[in-house]
């Protein structure tokens, strides 16, 4: 008895907080949102999707003609499901400095903004110009004009537990 | 090691960077999409954070926006309803008559700027007519170098341009001439420097590079004077290059509240009254619209179904000095009927945010619109039926407020219609559904659908619609399948780092290119997360200031869900006793943890509210008012209080009297159906003269609250960068 309350009582909350995250982008308060936006909603709610991923999960939730816009109705058992069953697990701070250390050949500890750019904007699902331009602004040592990135790795994940 | 050695020979190898060595191809992809997996994440959780911090933003500004005109529209009723016997319809009564207000022949003889000698010791910008371009280009310099430009030289300025937009039609055509780009900019705001910004990027206007201003040039900012100087003195030298449009706060009742009227007197204390006087009847004489090779309309709003610019061009634009009032018809006779009312909406109101729902697609009775803000009733507690009916038909009259009777001049219809042509115009905002409903979030105008903008523009032969009005975080948006455009150009608009501003260029193509930009270096110089950061403090102290100011209410509310007085109550009910009192539609299970800094949460989902309240604490009473609750209402009010102290300081002088205090606060507690003893307000007078000379000067007394808004946002300055 009290299991099957607790089960309850994890799916109401899981299904608020999609509720409130969907409405943040639902501007018009009817219950759809652009689907561009589904993307940042998914994520928002601590899923990490590759590119791919979400484009799948976009096409379950169009309707059978694309309107451009996600019902709620659609959207809320599909993302119940995800969240419930943990599908795009966080990425892990070990994961992600590992990923960067792969990449430092010489492991002296940093990368050169010319190699991340090359690595992040022709491998993998690449960046765009603007995404790559963020980034390294975040990223690069303005004095040694490098990426250091175990203290990167840190910073970021240390906000990200806000 | 080195080059070629792989686990399987299929893959394809790098190229070497650097030395012999390179990243096996393999890991260097998964590597890569697992930083773009994480990164993207990130930045979504960013983008969140920001939609969520515009959201509270946005709802507080449009909030404040109907409350104004609330308060004006019961001013309107006061005229309509009390006789001249009546003390406080006086008070306003010369909001309405424009008995003051001199013939246009007669300026010069009223504006006797010859009169007025500029001092030796003045070391700012002269100004020499008819105006040259080195002339206009050192004002700017001036009012770069933050000098003020002689109230002689201002009341000249202004009275060429009076004579000059008197020459206008009420819409501009443009040409191209197959080869010019036109650059359009939309509201400013007061922010001097995003247009010192443009200017920089973009170049003076002149005659290959013409330009439109696309309204709200005052407001908010502080430096609009400025602003509204050197683009008409633009308008002087380039009368067929630059064109202006009127935005809804180039209006004096607006002005009253956002800033600028307080802005002209103060940097003008002799003059500034003569200054507004004169900007009154230049905004009345500002054209409305400007349409470009006739294919693309530009105008500061927006449209609704009615809108119909052959109408516009023919009426008398100057006639109407206020887009919040019509013309003078007879009293209560005169209650209009407009064809497009709603349905009778609900007032039992539940989320803040816009509600618009179609109203062509037959959607059931229980999706009938709502009204998005909060109605006169949440303000002023339980009322006398027949003021709320009074109020509330007039809201549904989308803004038709009724006007003075002192005028027995006949009710015409065509007055009615033109006015509703331009508040349409001045007010109006997009929507994404369907069809055309009033604009209850703002008070005025319309919200617009795409299929009326495509009624609109086709019925004209108009490809697209330039407008402006909205704050956009890019700085511009599409809608309406690309055929309307809203363009904004003042940066960081609700605080450092929430938007960018962006300006048009317009070539003979007529496809529309887009510069943005963000005005200050520290901003552009921080990470999309520090910006982020910084904008979502500001919004959480306006969201307390909002909280504080209803203490008493939310109090209250949350010991309807604590009846056995534990003083505890849970999240969920707190959420909801939180939204019924304040209204904004924000999500507020989400932002309570960010609302105050200490943990007041016992763990289980509950919360201790009158902890929770205290901690919101805002105002530390500075001067001796022992009724601690009369000071909330009065914080709760200041804005409304400010406007209503304008409005009756007839001579702009800054000061009012004890008698007029207590008579602006018996207003306002009449439009708030409110009950505070005469003594209390008398007491209150008393403390607050500060000079103890009977009379209250009006900008000490608002400083007040500015002093305690400020200390607040010292005393929690954002995080060090990084």
């Amino acid at each position: 008895m009290a299991d099957k309350f607790n089960a309850e009582s994890i799916i109401t909350e899981t299904q608020k907080r999609i509720s409130n995250a969907f409405d943040v982008f639902d501007h018009e308060c009817n219950k759809t949102v652009d689907v561009r936006e589904i993307g940042t909603i998914i994520r928002s709610l601590g899923c990490f999707p590759s590119e791919a991923e979400l484009h799948d999960i976009i096409a379950e939730l169009e309707d059978e003609e694309p309107t451009g816009f996600v019902r709620y109705e659609k959207f809320l058992p599909t993302m119940t499901k995800i969240l419930l069953e943990r599908k795009f697990r966080p990425i892990t701070e070990d994961l992600l400095l590992q990923a960067f250390k792969v990449l430092d050949q010489q492991k002296n500890g940093h990368l050169e903004p010319e190699e991340l750019t090359k690595y992040l904007t022709q491998e993998g699902e690449s960046f765009t110009q603007e995404e790559i331009d963020e980034m390294l602004s975040a990223a690069v040592d303005p004095d040694k004009n490098a990426i250091l990135y175990k203290d990167f790795v840190s910073m970021m994940t240390f906000d990200d537990t806000r | 090691m080195g080059c070629g050695v792989t686990k399987s020979t299929q893959l394809q190898l790098k190229p070497c960077n650097r030395g012999n060595i390179s990243v096996p191809a393999a890991t260097a992809m998964r590597a890569a999409l697992l930083i773009q997996r994480w990164y993207r994440q990130y930045v979504a959780r960013l983008e969140m954070r920001r939609r969520c911090t515009w959201n509270i933003f946005q709802s507080i500004e449009y909030s404040g926006q109907q409350d104004h005109i609330k308060l004006y529209n019961f001013f309107g009723y006061l005229m309509d309803h009390f006789s001249s016997a009546n003390s406080q319809r006086n008070l306003v009564s010369h909001m309405f008559g424009d008995s003051d207000l001199f013939l246009d022949m007669e300026w010069e003889r009223h504006v006797c700027y010859k009169e007025i000698e500029v001092p030796d010791i003045y070391t700012g910008p002269h100004l020499f007519f008819p105006l040259t371009i080195s002339n206009v280009t050192e004002l700017v310099d001036a009012f770069k170098n933050k000098q003020k430009l002689h109230a002689r030289y201002v009341l000249q300025l202004l009275g060429k341009t009076w004579t000059l937009l008197r020459l206008m039609p009420n819409i501009s055509h443009v040409c191209t001439c197959k080869h010019k780009e036109i650059t359009i900019c939309g509201d400013l705001h007061g922010h001097l420097e995003d247009l010192l910004l443009i200017f920089y990027k973009n170049g003076f206007p002149s005659a290959e590079t013409p330009y439109v201003f696309n309204g709200d040039f005052v407001d908010r900012g502080k430096e609009s004077i400025e602003i509204l100087l050197v683009l008409f003195a633009f308008l002087l030298l380039y009368p067929h290059d630059v064109h202006l449009n009127r935005g809804n706060h180039e209006d004096h009742i607006v002005n009253l509240r956002y800033g600028f009227t307080k802005e002209v007197l103060g940097k003008y204390q002799v003059h500034g009254k003569m200054i507004l006087k004169l900007l009154q009847k230049i905004f009345s004489w500002l054209p409305l619209a400007t349409v470009i090779d006739q294919k693309v309309l530009i105008l500061h709003g927006g449209i609704s179904d009615k809108t119909d610019l052959n109408v516009i061009a023919k009426l008398e634009r100057h006639r109407f000095v206020s887009a919040l009032r019509p013309l003078k018809r007879r009293g209560a006779s005169a209650r209009q009927k407009d064809a497009a009312l709603e349905p009778d909406g609900d007032d039992e109101l539940s989320a803040g945010r816009r509600r618009v729902q179609s109203l062509t697609h037959g959607t059931p009775l229980r999706f009938r619109p709502e009204f998005p803000r909060h109605s006169v009733h949440s303000e002023s507690g339980r009322t006398g039926r027949s003021v709320e009916q009074e109020l509330r038909e007039r809201r549904r009259l989308a803004g038709l407020s009724l006007s003075s009777d002192s005028d027995p001049a006949q009710v015409l219809e065509t007055d009615a219609d033109e006015w509703k042509q331009i508040v349409d115009v001045l007010w109006s905002d997009p929507m994404s559904q369907n069809g055309c409903v009033p604009n209850e979030v703002r008070g005025g105008g319309c919200y617009w659908g795409p299929d009326v903008s495509q009624e609109v523009l086709d019925r004209h032969k108009l490809q697209m619609l330039i407008r402006s009005h909205e704050c956009k975080q890019e700085g511009y948006e599409f809608c309406h399948n690309g055929r309307v455009l809203t363009i904004f150009s003042a940066s960081n608009y609700y605080d450092v780092g929430s938007n960018r501003g962006a300006y048009i260029r317009l070539g003979p193509d007529l496809i529309p290119h887009f510069k943005q930009f963000q005005s200050s270096r520290s901003t552009r110089e921080l990470t999309l997360r520090q910006s982020v950061g910084r904008t979502e403090l500001s919004a959480l102290q306006a969201l307390r200031m909002q909280l504080f100011t209803h203490k008493s209410a939310l109090i209250h509310e949350f010991q309807e869900y604590d009846p056995q007085c534990t003083g505890v109550i849970s999240v969920k009910h707190w959420a909801a006793a939180v939204e019924k009192v304040l209204r904004l539609g924000l999500p507020w299970r989400v932002l309570r943890s960010q609302l105050v800094t200490s943990s007041t949460q016992d763990g289980q989902g509950t919360l201790d509210y009158h902890h929770w309240v205290n901690q919101l604490s805002v105002i530390q009473p500075s001067t001796e008012i022992a009724n601690t609750s009369l000071l909330e209402t009065l914080y709760k009010h200041h804005s409304n209080l400010e406007s209503i102290f304008r409005m009756i300081d007839t001579d702009h002088s800054g000061l009012i009297s004890f008698e007029e205090f207590r008579q602006t606060w018996k207003l306002l507690s009449s439009h708030l159906q409110m009950d505070i003893s005469d003594k209390a307000i008398s007491d209150l007078a008393e403390s607050i003269d500060f000079n103890k000379d009977g009379s209250i000067d009006i900008n000490e007394f608002m400083e007040a609250f500015r002093l305690v808004e400020h200390s607040r946002a010292e005393t929690e300055a954002p995080p060090s960068p990084e």
